[in-house]
């Protein structure tokens, strides 16, 4: 055996991130049944459900009927899940099993690992959203008023879930409180941020409370993008979003850099 | 430029019993080239040391580094010139052998490297195993892909920690044969371990840790010669007369005494002959690194530290 020159065809902050993210997608790839089929199967349970008992019901915008309605936020609800799921599980797996050791050894940048994790984080999240979209396209009208806010407020908020998801799964030690962080954080504030409604038809105290929710502005200006109308404009919720996405990537690119609970 | 250097590495956890200081003021080089043992009991601070050395834990205080590269400032390059083969047995349960190797070698920029891959499979005993998920191996298998892994982008310095813990004799072989190997091709070998015997045989220099602290650094002829004593082990069915219990060690059935020379031997044979002992299969034989290591563990011996 020899041991000619090491074969370095990488360099600088973000070497390595192709693979760690051909990892990230491949990972979540090889269960693809839990990770995406499952998830749209979820969405398509709601539009059954909801849009069966308030179709006619429930007024939202103007001649918008309720399932068309419906739909945009629930592919954005799955785009926001899957992108926070995606991150936050595949960290604390590593952490439990001790294989992050693997990734803590290279020379990765913590450019690196958040490009990669964030990057993994919007193709789960784009894959389901997808999907979700194409299965249930068919129950109800849907206009493309304008596609670029679609794609502008899908890859914000998959971006924004991603990261999210790694910072969980930085701090969570155990399983246990990422299902927490996922059941008692990420559900309310998706289910509470008008995925089901529109937020005009709340009274004005919760109308107040759904504007200081984030998640609201990301579910509203997606289906901006649909209807070319929504609950606010979409360059204010495009403002939220950009601000929350901006501390958000921040804070996690703090903590990487740190080694936050995995460089001891 | 040494391999590696250790410079005055100390290490405080703050843990509910109080403040544990793992390391304290370690500092020692090892030169390119060298197949050095870092020995000590549990809990010494060597796998403290080596987290340190790999990124896996910040020093409290003090530096280390590879060929140079400062594992803090100049991470990026210290680690493409290590290979640390990690104490636990962990594995990606996502991944078959070859992906896992596939996936290392990106994380180092390293890329088109299949043939190297396939050299390392076939020199591991893993060949047959490259498609296979790793969940389906066996233990000592997924030891030789965690070698693997440590090589695949080709570091000139690696660092083992306890790699034979809980391994078969068949495997201990092949690894330290692959290990002997790589070193004399010019590798540099870091190696803990508790087998005293695999240290004797492979390193040449050897530090050992006590709490935290180097308390011998020598090369491993020297550390041999500093006792030179012979020891006598016979085989005994009763408890050890009181007189000769204290400086024995008792391994079942198995009694070892140091003697530094036939008097010695004639008093302790006296001993036992007078309590009524008769021991079975004597014999006289060198100290070896295991006595010199529980020497130095009890502080018979003052540190001895040479450059």
């Amino acid at each position: 055996m020899t041991a000619p020159p090491r074969i370095s065809t990488e360099t600088g902050i973000f070497a390595g991130t192709r693979t760690l993210l051909y990892k990230e997608v491949l990972r979540f790839w090889k269960v693809s049944f839990q990770t995406v089929a499952a998830p749209v199967l979820t969405a398509v349970l709601y539009l059954l459900i909801f849009g069966h008992v308030l179709e006619g019901r429930v007024k939202v915008f103007g001649e918008v009927g309720y399932t068309s309605f419906l739909i945009p936020g629930l592919v954005m609800m799955s785009v926001l899940q899957n992108a926070f799921a995606n991150s936050s599980s595949s960290l604390i797996q590593s952490k439990i099993t001790g294989n992050l050791v693997f990734l803590l050894v290279a020379p990765l940048s913590h450019w690196a690992w958040f490009a990669a994790y964030v990057g993994a984080s919007i193709v789960r999240g784009v894959a389901v959203g997808a999907g979700v979209l194409l299965v249930t396209i068919w129950f109800a009208p849907l206009h493309l008023a304008n596609p670029l806010w679609i794609v502008v407020f899908t890859l914000a908020g998959a971006a924004l879930m991603g990261a999210l998801g790694l910072i969980a799964g930085l701090w969570a030690e155990k399983f246990d409180q990422i299902a927490a962080f996922q059941n008692f954080i990420i559900m309310p504030m998706t289910f509470l941020s008008g995925v089901f409604y529109s937020v005009h038809s709340l009274p004005p105290l919760w109308r107040t409370v759904s504007h200081l929710n984030p998640f609201f502005y990301m579910i509203d200006g997606f289906r901006h993008g649909f209807f070319g109308t929504s609950d606010v404009s979409p360059w204010l919720s495009l403002a939220v979003v950009a601000v929350s996405l901006a501390v958000v990537c921040g804070l996690c690119l703090r903590l990487l850099r740190i080694g936050y609970k995995i460089r001891h | 430029m040494p391999a590696i250097a250790f410079r005055n590495v100390a290490k405080t956890y703050v843990s509910p019993r109080g403040v544990v200081r793992a390391l304290d003021d370690v500092s020692f080089d090892i030169a390119q080239g060298e197949f050095f043992g870092l020995l000590g009991p549990n809990g010494a601070g060597k796998t403290t040391l080596i987290s340190i050395l790999a990124g896996l834990a910040r020093a409290t205080s003090g530096s280390v580094s590879v060929l140079g590269h400062d594992v803090v400032t100049d991470y990026a390059a210290a680690r493409r010139l290590l290979g640390i083969v990690p104490q636990e047995l962990v594995f990606d349960p996502f991944f078959s052998v070859r992906e896992a190797l596939r996936i290392q070698s990106g994380y180092f920029g390293v890329h088109g490297n299949d043939a190297w891959i396939d050299e390392l499979l076939a020199h591991l005993g893993l060949s047959d195993k490259a498609d296979a998920n790793m969940r389906q191996l066996s233990g000592g298998m997924k030891r030789r892909v965690l070698v693997a892994q440590a090589l695949v982008h080709r570091p000139p310095v690696i660092v083992l920690d306890e790699p034979t813990a809980g391994v078969d004799v068949e495997l201990r072989q092949t690894l330290w044969q692959f290990v002997a190997r790589l070193n004399k091709e010019g590798h540099t070998v870091l190696l803990t371990t508790h087998y005293l015997e695999e240290a004797e045989a492979l390193c040449s220099r050897i530090a050992m840790l006590k709490q935290g602290r180097v308390v011998a650094l020598d090369r491993t002829s020297a550390l041999l010669a500093g006792t030179a004593s012979t020891m006598l082990r016979f085989k005994l069915d009763r408890p050890l007369p009181p007189a000769l219990a204290a400086g024995a060690r008792v391994t079942g059935r198995i009694v070892q005494l140091k003697a530094h020379d036939a008097r010695e031997v004639e008093s302790i044979l006296a001993v036992l002959h007078a309590a009524g002992c008769e021991p079975e299969d004597l014999e006289i034989g060198r100290a070896d690194l295991e006595d010199v290591f529980i020497e130095i563990m009890q502080g018979a011996t003052p540190p001895q530290v040479a450059a």
